[in-house]
This record gives structure tokens, C-alpha cells and sequence, in this order.
């Protein structure tokens, strides 16, 4: 008899749970929508499409890494000719500049953490810490 | 036949899923109503099914021991196995839920090999009448429990992980997890072992009831729709997480607007991603009527929930209604002068 007490109890817990990020959504005042990304304003095109970039930018990035640490091959040449040097802080971050505006806000909001940063170093950041 | 009607069907969802996917009218159906609906279906329909459970009654206990009960204080009583206190139960509920204790005693009955030699007593003893048979024995299976505990845990360390898609932003203690799962850092995105444990267990289960004849016989359509089902899921999660890439911002911006309940389709969602949606809201809507719900149950087994208290304690029906009884001493007295007439004793002279 007493055990429906806790039976419904756990129902209400389950429910809760199943339900939570609803309420998290609620009290912490979440609004739908992407992030707000920095996209750099004085060039136009990035070294592959824009929907290439967006999904599979990181096969682009471990493939040089590999060109260059195992192979020793510093240049890339994109598939419309244009050769580039590979480098994530001289190339990618020459045009995005601000690694907090642009690659953060979308690895935060999608919860990744990418390792590049374990031996890379964002030059900005650094500049901007000296005195 | 049956697993291959099962496939049927899930292939069937898979195709109108992507259907759903890849016609605009119906993308807003798929990626909206569908998930919201199934939500709402699990939830209730699980409500309603463990509130019937509760409301059944349980009038007596089924202890299903495993162990030796509380008797004398002289006899070792196993206070897990076949527990008499609240703590014991809590224990073995925990050990059961958590580990799967009772599937770890799983033995599987297979005839030897080579015969009984025909001459004199084999070393297990046999009757010489046996001799020259085969004998029936019990081995342990424990690869079924392995099976499903990694199934289970890492389908669990999966579900968490997904927090990252309907929270903003998503916790540290989910990037810690997923750090973890991805300790190893092959490749990129990194490989999450939870995702290789999961596809092989299911591997592994579905094997199991293909392979073998007498499981084969003993496997229903939903054994095998089950498995496809979350074969299909998982393998869908793993497409689009390793080989074909999806544009998970736009995701995520699918994902927040149904817990915001600000529903939007971005149109950089594809298809793929549909199918996965769909199936997860074909499980969670399939779950409450199916042998899913043992999810739920696990914790109302009555073999597993009850102490063994049989004879320790006493326990009255609670709706036993009062039964009209004649003792021996109204009947004594109602035969009391035929009784003294025989020369029969008496209990009261």
C-alpha cells in the first residue's frame, strides 16, 4: 500500500528528468537560434565552399596537419588552383582573426572541444595578454 | 522470417523518414510533430503503464531466494541474496539495475560432446543405465550479460552526451564525459568508444539470436525489430558523426527550438539527419508498449523488489474478509450430550 507512495514519486522523478531540459531552457531564459559568428570582412571566400567548410572543415585541417608533420608538405592548392600555405595560425587565422569570435562560438555552442589548441597557439590572444 | 519481416519494417521507416527529410512540405512534420509526439507518448504511456503496475496487487511475497534466508543465528544467512532488511532489498535492487546481477547467473543447457563410456562409472558418477548416452549439462553464459551491461552503460553515456544538442550552453560535466569517451583521440571528430562497445553488443545480440538454432526458435518479430531499430539508430548516429557530416549547428538550432518550444527547421538539416530523429522517436514512442519497458519494470519486479520476510514476519492479506468459523469447542458443545451419551472424552467436562 505505502509503496505507491514511492512509485509515484519516482514517476514524478522521471518525469522530471525526461522533461529537464525544458525547464533548464525555461529558467535559464534559452532562446532558439544559432551562434552569433564573426565572419571576417575583407575577404570573400574561404579555400573551399562555404558548406564544405561548415561541415567538414576539420577532415581539411587533420589532412594538412598530416601533409605537414609526416610529409613535410607546406602547400595546399584548393580546388579552383589558388595555392596556400598550410598553416592554422598563419593561413586560417590571418583571415579569422578572432579565434574567441569565431571558431569558440561555434565549437562552444555545439559543445565540441577540438585538441588543436593543445599545441596551438591563438597569436591574438597572446598578443592581446602582453603588456 | 521474422527477423527479416522486422527488417522490412524498419527499412520501411528509414525510407519515410528520408522521404519526410527531403520533401519541404513534410520536413516540418518530421522534424517537429514526429519527435514531439513520440515524447509525449513515452511519457504517458510509461506513467500509465507502471500506475497500473501499481495499482495491481501484490498479496504476497516471491522472494525467488539465491541465497540462504534468516533462520537460526547459528545458520549464515546471505543478507543480499536473500535479504530480510530494507537495506538488503535497496542492495539487491541496485546490484540488479545497475549490474544486472540476476542475467550474470545465466547458464546455458547443452549436450556433451562424447558419449558416457559404456563401461564402469564415468567420473561425474553416471547411473550405468546413462551409459553410452549423452548427458545434458549446465555451463555458464556469461557473454549475453557482457553484451547487454555494455549496451546498456554505453547507450546510457550516449544519451547524456546528446545533452550537448538541447542545452545552451551545454555543461562541463557532458564535455567531461565526452572527453572521456574520447579519451583515445583517433581521429576526427574523435572516435567515442561508447559508439564502437554500442555497435558491437548489438552485434552481438542480434548474432546471437540469428546464429543459434534454439534461440532462432525462441525469437519473435519485436526481439528482432528492437534490435534493428537501435542497429539503425546507432548506425545512423555513426554515419553522420564519422562519415557523412551533417551541419550540426543547424541541428542544434532544431533541437532548442523544440525544447523552447519555438519549433524551426533550418534548411541546412539533411535528410540523413531525419532518419535518425525518426527512428529515436519510433523507440521512444514504441517504448511504453513493448518489452522495452522493462526499463520501468526492473524496478517493480516482485521477485527482486520484496524481502524474504515469509516466515519472519506475519503477513495478512489486507482484504481478507471475515470467514465465518466453527471452532471445536462450539462444536463440542453443540454435540456435548451425544458425545458424553458415547462415552467419548471430552476437552471441557
Amino acid at each position: 500500500m505505502r509503496d505507491r507512495y514511492v512509485i509515484l514519486a519516482a514517476l514524478v522523478l522521471f518525469f522530471v528528468l525526461v522533461t529537464a531540459p525544458v525547464w533548464y531552457a525555461r529558467a535559464a531564459g534559452e532562446k532558439a537560434g544559432g551562434p552569433d559568428v564573426k565572419l571576417p570582412t575583407q575577404e570573400k571566400a574561404c579555400v573551399m565552399p562555404v558548406d564544405y567548410m561548415r561541415t567538414s572543415h576539420m577532415d581539411l585541417l587533420i589532412s594538412w596537419r598530416e601533409r605537414v608533420v609526416r610529409e613535410n608538405i607546406r602547400t595546399w592548392t584548393a580546388p579552383d588552383g589558388t595555392v596556400y600555405t598550410v598553416s592554422l595560425s598563419g593561413t586560417c587565422l590571418k583571415c579569422h582573426t578572432n579565434k574567441a569570435e569565431f571558431c569558440d562560438r561555434c565549437h562552444d555552442y555545439a559543445g565540441v572541444t577540438p585538441y588543436c589548441w593543445d599545441c596551438h597557439v591563438d597569436p591574438a590572444a597572446i598578443a592581446r595578454s602582453r603588456p | 522470417m521474422n527477423a527479416l519481416l522486422s527488417l522490412v519494417a524498419v527499412s520501411i521507416l528509414v525510407a519515410l523518414a528520408w522521404v519526410g527529410g527531403s520533401v519541404a512540405s513534410l520536413r516540418s512534420v518530421f522534424g517537429i510533430v514526429v519527435p514531439a509526439a513520440a515524447v509525449a507518448i513515452f511519457v504517458v504511456g510509461l506513467a500509465a503503464r507502471v500506475t497500473r503496475w501499481a495499482l495491481t496487487p501484490v498479496p504476497f511475497r516471491i522472494p525467488t531466494t539465491c541465497g540462504q534466508q534468516r533462520t537460526l543465528p547459528w545458520i549464515k544467512a546471505s543478507w543480499i541474496e536473500s535479504p530480510w532488511t530494507r537495506a538488503g532489498v535497496v542492495v539487491r535492487m541496485a546490484l540488479e539495475v545497475l549490474l544486472f546481477r540476476s542475467l550474470f547467473r545465466n547458464t546455458q543447457a547443452a549436450m556433451t560432446a562424447e558419449p558416457i563410456p559404456a563401461a564402469g562409472q564415468d567420473a561425474h558418477g553416471a547411473a550405468p543405465a546413462a551409459r553410452g548416452l549423452r548427458r545434458l549439462v549446465y555451463g555458464e553464459e556469461k557473454w549475453l550479460w557482457l553484451a547487454a551491461l555494455a549496451f546498456h552503460w554505453s547507450f546510457l553515456v550516449v544519451l547524456l552526451r546528446h545533452l550537448r544538442f538541447v542545452v545552451e550552453p551545454p555543461p562541463a560535466w557532458v564535455d567531461a564525459i565526452a572527453a572521456v569517451d574520447g579519451f583515445f583521440q583517433v581521429g576526427v571528430p574523435v572516435l567515442y568508444m561508447t559508439d564502437v562497445l554500442l555497435l558491437a553488443a548489438l552485434g552481438y545480440l542480434l548474432l546471437r539470436r540469428l546464429v543459434d538454432a534454439r534461440i532462432r526458435y525462441l525469437s519473435l518479430l519485436q526481439d528482432y525489430f528492437a534490435l534493428y531499430l537501435l542497429i539503425g539508430l546507432v548506425g545512423s548516429g555513426v554515419l553522420m558523426r564519422y562519415f557523412v557530416r551533417p551541419d550540426v549547428v543547424a541541428i542544434k538550432e532544431l533541437a532548442l527550438g523544440l525544447v523552447t518550444f519555438a519549433p524551426v527547421v533550418p534548411a541546412t538539416v539533411s535528410p540523413f539527419f531525419f532518419v535518425h530523429l525518426t527512428l529515436v522517436s519510433v523507440l521512444l514512442a514504441y517504448f511504453p508498449f513493448s518489452k522495452l519497458v522493462h526499463m520501468a519494470g526492473v524496478f517493480l519486479s516482485p521477485t527482486r523488489n520484496l524481502a524474504n520476510t515469509n516466515r519472519m514476519r506475519r503477513h495478512v492479506n489486507p482484504w481478507n474478509y471475515p470467514v465465518k468459523v466453527h471452532t471445536y469447542e462450539e462444536w463440542e458443545d453443540e454435540f456435548r450430550d451425544k458425545i458424553k451419551a458415547a462415552g467419548l472424552p471430552l476437552e471441557k467436562a
